[in-house]
């Protein structure tokens, strides 16, 4: 069978595929349908120092071939994931790696310097692009400067696999994943969800509480392609693809266009077993295209 | 209980009228314990404008069948989509999903009361009920008699109440209106509909100091409790409707009007 193992950072996956943040919960709610450790790795929910309730009802809205959301990273603090989360999700045989938030630089240290000392989260995810917080979130993701300053800060606290997560709300993604490198993260995740809106004209309200939200899903692959490709291009760390991945061809898309892993989003909501079916689809296709293993198509289209 | 992906097999897609169905399913398996109030997740296929599937609640089951009947109205092209399906053909579920009502004790007197499609998880309630040797009244409002849904249906298992708007069928006016309401011997109220008329009935049984509860149709994503669309503000926070709901009492609920 042919070698579908990745290493990010000081991370190793048993697979390319991971699940998106905010889209997998933290597992358990999957055990149904499929079996989490046959995975790479989970995303878990965004998590925070303290409780969060997020944003008002309504925070979804559909759109063609997609979806607005506008949760505002609701979750129940660091404390409760340590407490009642993390003992369950010791038994999985896959990598939890838990998305990191913060309004302010001192937020993403002091929870970063908490993670660390968690034996069994091999890594974290730096968001720096959520788009539905009033503070922090995209506001560092989207400032050289503060991206920088967040970045080399936590990389100080941090010891293990740091991932960057990028926003697409920019004009130049290459120059964000440059600053990751620069200051010394182990990769960068891209995208997160681009900045929309919906209208209700019934009502002629908008359709999100907070009026414009990330859009996610389908309709986002072809911009998510595109900056995957022009930021694998630009630097040496591992990058991992996230964008609208409904299918194996999609994850295929990404990693010949220069992503070392990818994650599965939206697309858990309508099919939750996706991300499991990917695996067996990326082994499928080595198999019939008789490559040894992923490594001989990853950033195919860049050599 | 363990939930399923699978495709069930249309068996009979019942018009009732220009805008409700009753979508006959079965399972080529014996069908997982499904409790009054759960609800499907549906994959509308050949519909590029429907991204998401559509939760749909149980409208009755029937064991010996392996069969769910689901009650839909036509609101939009994933419901539309939905209302042209055949015998035979197949309807991707993800299913079954979320809480239930709670059963009343023995000798407890009960009250099922909803509006318009909201009224369709009361059948199954109802039926658990009269299995568990409690007879249920039911009281439901419509628009107009031609709005009236399953109403014989609902007559197979208890008294049935009905308002309509215009008098056309059974007392005029609103459901809170019928005279069920001014009786003051219940133990619990259901109820499944409107938001208003379930605020409405909510009020009523708060000032009786009755246990009432309420299923709600938030907007919702996955349906298994990790998207966080569908939160319902409640005494304890922001909760997903999908997963703690979407049968709440109505004493959690902190309604925004």
């Amino acid at each position: 069978m042919a070698e579908l193992k990745v290493r990010i950072g000081s991370m190793i996956m048993k697979n390319p595929v991971m699940t998106a943040s905010g889209t997998f919960g933290y597992g358990p709610e999957f055990e149904d349908f499929i079996d989490v450790s046959s995975l790479g790795g989970i995303i878990v929910k965004g998590t925070t120092l303290e409780h969060r309730e997020g944003n008002p009802y309504p925070r979804m809205a559909e759109t063609p071939s997609g979806m607005l959301n506008a949760v505002g990273l609701q979750n129940k603090g660091i404390d409760y994931f340590e407490k009642n989360i993390y003992p369950r999700i010791l038994g999985y045989r896959t990598n939890v790696i838990i998305n990191v938030n913060g309004s302010t630089i001192d937020d993403y240290v002091k929870l970063s310097e908490r993670i660390n000392n968690l034996d069994s989260i091999p890594a974290i995810e730096l968001n720096i692009s959520c788009p539905n917080v009033k503070m922090g979130g995209m506001i560092f993701g989207t400032n050289p400067a503060s991206a920088r300053e967040v970045i080399a800060a936590v990389r100080k606290v941090y010891s293990k696999t740091l991932i960057v997560k990028l926003s697409p709300n920019v004009t130049n993604i290459a120059e964000f994943a440059l600053i990751s490198e620069g200051e010394g993260a182990d990769s960068v995740s891209l995208i997160n969800t681009l900045l929309g809106m919906a209208v209700d004209v019934k009502t002629m309200k908008p359709k999100l509480s907070t009026i414009t939200g990330g859009l996610s899903g389908p309709a986002i692959k072809p911009i998510a392609l595109r900056m995957v490709w022009q930021v694998a291009r630009a630097v040496k760390i591992p990058v991992i693809g996230i964008g609208g991945i409904m299918n194996t061809e999609d994850a295929l898309e990404f990693i010949m266009a220069g992503a070392t892993a990818v994650q599965v989003g939206t697309a858990s909501f309508i099919e939750p077993r996706t991300a499991e079916m990917i695996v067996t689809g990326l082994e499928d296709y080595l198999a019939m295209k008789n490559f040894n293993g992923i490594n001989d198509i990853t950033g195919i289209l860049n050599r | 209980m363990k939930k399923r992906i699978e495709d069930l097999i249309v068996i009979e897609n019942r018009k009732l009228n220009e805008q409700f169905f009753v979508l006959r399913v079965s399972s080529s398996t014996t069908l997982p314990s499904i409790l009054p109030g759960q609800f499907l997740q549906a994959l509308v296929k050949d519909s590029p404008s429907t991204f998401l599937r559509r939760p749909l609640s149980v409208h009755d089951v029937d064991e010996a069948t392996n069969s769910i009947s689901i009650l839909i109205q036509v609101a939009g092209r994933g419901t539309e989509s939905l209302s042209r399906l055949k015998p035979g053909d197949t309807v991707n579920m993800v299913y079954p999903l979320g809480n239930s009502f709670t059963l009343p004790l023995q000798g407890e007197k009960v009250l099922l009361t909803g509006g318009g499609c909201g009224m369709a998880p009361l059948l199954y309630l109802g039926r658990k009920i009269r299995e568990s040797g409690i007879e249920p009244v039911f009281a439901l409002g419509f628009r107009n008699r031609e709005r009236v849904l399953e109403h014989d249906e609902f007559k197979k298992l208890g008294t049935v109440q009905i308002a309509t708007e215009d008098g056309s069928m059974g007392n005029r006016g609103l459901v809170t209106d019928l005279p069920v309401f001014t009786e003051n011997k219940w133990d619990k109220v259901y109820s499944c509909g409107p938001e208003p008329m379930m605020k409405a009935i909510a009020a009523k049984c708060s000032e009786r100091d009755i246990l009432c509860e309420v299923s709600l149709e938030n907007l919702m994503a996955c349906g298994i409790g990790v998207c966080l669309c569908c939160v319902v503000q409640t005494t304890s926070g922001n909760v997903c409707s999908c997963t703690e709901g979407p049968v709440f009492n109505t004493r959690v609920l902190k309604w925004q009007s």
